[in-house]
């Protein structure tokens, strides 16, 4: 309990990292919420599932994943609002050089890939422990 | 009769393994400028699209990480596509796993 508890926010850290610095290394939005969910269910696992529902509560999973889907969508269609097509980061309504907005549009849909990510794997992690239960 | 499945095991994984190893000794060196794979161009004579990346990757979109720019840019529908197929294993888990609170127990406790 007291290892995972140590652990557990040096994992998210790292994850974090993982997702904000994809752009300079290997890494991204998949790789980093993955981290973060491990280190999400480390705590589930070694606290139990009802403690542990203050740190993540369990109808938050597939909301967050919604989120992230949508902060995708959302980009898309910015973009489409900024006159172009759908996904295409250079015409999101901002000011800015194109390379430098495609640069942060990359950044926008990996955080909601990570959003995405962390959400359902914890979601599943809690649905295969609900059904195991009864 | 476990002896000879046990037999049959190790004999499917060595063909499996030696499958592998001819497999391998056949793959181009490191690096190797005339190898298929990484030529400029394809069999046909068209242009490859991996050299389009490497040289435009980073003036696209500056960002120095080639593989974050093709996945999150050039390909990002294909991106797209695997986030939506995440959430919806997702929420096929919440289906079939999630029940409903209270209906199994009022039909256990009678």
């Amino acid at each position: 309990m007291l290892v995972s508890r140590t652990l557990s926010p040096f994992i998210m850290l790292f994850a974090l990292y993982v997702i904000f610095h994809g752009h300079y290394s290997p890494g991204g939005g998949f790789q980093g919420g993955t981290m973060l969910a491990a280190a999400v269910i480390l705590i589930r696992l070694a606290a139990g599932g009802d403690i542990a529902q203050l740190q993540f509560p369990r109808g938050l999973g597939m909301p967050l994943g919604a989120v992230g889907v949508l902060i995708y969508l959302g980009t898309g269609v910015a973009a489409m609002i900024g006159g172009g097509s759908f996904l295409d980061y250079a015409h999101l309504p901002l000011p800015g050089a194109v390379a430098a907005l495609r640069s942060l549009g990359i950044l926008v849909i990996e955080v909601g890939v990570g959003l995405a990510v962390v959400g359902i794997l914890v979601s599943i992690y809690d649905d295969i422990l609900e059904a195991g239960d009864r | 009769m476990p002896g000879l499945i046990k037999a049959a095991n190790f004999a499917v994984l060595a063909l499996f393994a030696g499958l592998l190893i001819y497999a391998a000794s056949g793959l181009p060196n490191r690096g190797d400028p005339t190898a298929v794979l990484h030529r400029d161009t394809s069999p046909a004579g068209t242009p490859n699209a991996p050299s389009y990346y490497i040289r435009n990757a980073y003036r696209d979109a500056a960002t120095p990480n080639m593989v974050t720019v093709i996945l999150a840019d050039y390909r990002s529908f294909d991106t797209m596509g695997e986030q939506t197929v995440i959430f919806a294993a997702g929420l096929a888990c919440l289906l079939i796993l999630r029940r409903k609170r209270k209906k199994p127990k009022e039909e256990i406790e009678p």
